[in-house]
């Protein structure tokens, strides 16, 4: 009698492939965040099976995997977004530096963990307002207007909108308002940012934009980012996890997990066969 | 042509006059009514009429000071009692409460909207005036303000139901408190629809007169304070409407007139305001 309920195509299968690089927290690699043993559940259905992994510091790591997999439910229990769903249980462990997450403040452990959604959802309100949501929520003493600027700066967005900071966010172009979104995160300058899918609403140009400013950004923070688009997880990421019916099934460094797969689903999936 | 292809058409074109006079008719039932009080009421419309007390009986001429003020008076009463109700109602059954909740508590609203404002008159006048012991504009603002409470609670948690998601997660991811979320980012972002609500409900219970009558009452003089039986502008139409005097029927209708005014005017004021801002766009 099987007590544990597993999901059908990981019964006879191998366990999960960590490889060493991955696991490794050797002297270059520093883990920001670390996962382990978690178990999700939305109400009785379980979507996360015991998931260990780790997030290394200004690195970029990212999450893919077919459509319901949980890659999108893994990266909200990374800021908590999962409380905000009835019925939703988190079971395992998350560290921030070393500390459980879940023991904290939410509020303030959220301003440490930024999120960028898949659509761009600006608030209705002015450009130069929304990046200085954060700041004002949270009685942020530094100068707003120097810190807005700063931060869309470093979104890449303040040339085209340093002359209309005061006109609606909604004038802006798709691409543009996912910038602002990112430069509304950055304003409260955290420690991880996550990003569920956040070009998956945009054009090529505007995602272009967007890959390019993450790489970038790496230096600024830790990102985490959920991707359908597994071209994109190989131009962008150094770490990538390959989710499947709510099981990490492997993760390494992207060259390794896109060149030399470990596990034969990982290999089905990258060239295309499912997903 | 075919007999069939002619049909078709005739139909077609028969039901497209149809439905082009129907909306021609409702409109202009307004209009008719605009026209009518105009007609009437019109050429009562004095600076008298705006500053002067009612007239003795058998004297022409006055004015209906008192009842302009009495329905102001009223309807602040009434904005006072039914707005935060409805209001704070409304967010606890949008942000919330669970499903069982917010459907009793919805279902109660819509029936309360749906009591015959005479019984709530009624249930003012028990509940008010009976422990006071005097008719009074605090028992008449009471009974208007109840009547004011489902349709502010109704509408307003339609329009902060209708708030994309999108925006809470993205308030909430940024380290904001529920409340704050709903103070900074939801309600402003659904002011619009509220405020419409609200001046709605404010509309219809300034034309109410079944749940002034026993509360309210009436008076032909000032009323000082807010404990005094106090005139309204409705309950003056139907007092002043089947009196038996030529003048009194024009002066109602000259208060119908400055009634629906006093309505058009705040509802322009209110959209003018509300054009200001920036509005969620819909998707």
């Amino acid at each position: 009698m099987h007590a544990t309920v597993r999901p059908a195509l990981s019964v006879n299968l191998p366990p999960i492939v960590t490889s060493a690089a991955a696991r490794d927290t050797s002297s270059a690699l520093t883990m920001r965040m670390t996962i382990s043993k978690v178990n999700f559940w939305y109400g009785s259905k379980q979507v996360l099976f015991d998931v260990n992994m780790g997030i290394a510091t200004n690195k970029v790591t990212s999450l893919i995997g077919p459509s319901g997999c949980g890659k999108s439910t893994l990266l909200r229990t990374l800021n908590r977004m999962h409380e905000t769903v009835r019925g939703a249980r988190l079971e395992g462990e998350i560290l921030l530096d070393g500390q459980n997450i879940l023991a904290q403040d939410v509020t303030s452990y959220r301003r440490r963990v930024g999120m960028v959604f898949q659509r761009p959802n600006p608030f209705p309100k002015s450009i130069f307002d929304n990046v200085a949501y954060g700041l004002r929520i949270n009685g942020s003493k530094s100068p707003i207007s120097e810190a807005v600027e700063k931060s869309l700066r470093r979104a890449a967005l303040w040339d085209e909108v340093k002359d209309h900071l005061h006109k609606s966010a909604y004038e802006l172009s798709g691409g543009q308002q996912q910038r602002l979104c990112i430069a509304r995160a950055l304003a409260v300058e955290p420690e991880v940012l996550l990003l569920d899918e956040p070009c998956s609403a945009l054009d090529p140009i505007s995602t272009a934009k967007i890959e390019e400013l993450l790489v970038q950004l790496k230096d600024l923070c830790t990102i985490v980012t959920v991707t359908h688009n597994m071209q994109q997880a190989a131009r962008i990421s150094d770490f990538t996890a390959f989710l499947l019916t709510g099981q990490l099934i492997e993760f390494s460094p992207t060259p390794q997990l896109f060149t030399t797969p470990g596990d034969p689903r990982t290999e089905a999936y990258i060239t295309g066969r499912f997903g | 042509m075919s007999p069939r292809l002619r049909w078709r058409k005739f139909v077609s074109g028969f039901m497209l006059t149809m439905t082009g006079v129907c909306a021609l008719v409702a409109v202009s039932v307004l209009f008719f009514i605009l026209g009518y009080l105009v007609y009437h009421g019109g050429t009562s419309i004095s600076w008298n009429f705006f500053t002067k007390l009612p007239a003795p009986v058998g004297e022409s001429g006055g004015g209906m000071a008192n009842a302009i003020l009495g329905s102001a008076k009223l309807l602040l009463l009434a904005s006072l009692v039914g707005v935060p109700i409805g209001f704070f109602g409304a967010i606890y059954l949008a942000e919330f409460s669970g499903t069982t909740t917010a459907f009793v508590v919805r279902y109660a609203a819509d029936l309360l909207n749906g009591v015959p404002s005479i019984v709530i008159g009624i249930f003012a006048f028990s509940l008010v005036v009976l422990p006071f012991k005097h008719f009074s504009t605090l028992a008449g603002g009471f009974a208007l303000g109840l009547m004011m409470i489902p349709i502010t609670l109704r509408s307003t948690e339609e329009f902060l139901r209708s708030v994309p998601n999108a925006l809470r997660e993205a308030a909430m991811a940024l380290g904001a408190s529920r409340w704050k979320t709903i103070a900074s980012v939801i309600v402003p972002a659904a002011y619009r629809g509220i405020l419409t609500a609200v001046l709605l409900a404010f509309a219809r219970v300034a034309g109410e007169t079944a749940p002034l009558l026993f509360t309210a009452l009436g008076n032909r003089f000032w009323s000082p304070g807010w404990n005094q039986p106090t005139a309204s502008l409705p309950v003056m139409i139907f007092t002043y409407a089947i009196a038996p005097y030529d003048d009194w029927h024009r002066q109602a209708w000259a208060a119908g007139l400055v009634l629906l005014g006093l309505i058009l005017i705040i509802n322009i004021v209110a959209r003018a305001i509300l054009s200001r801002g920036i509005a969620v766009p819909r998707t």
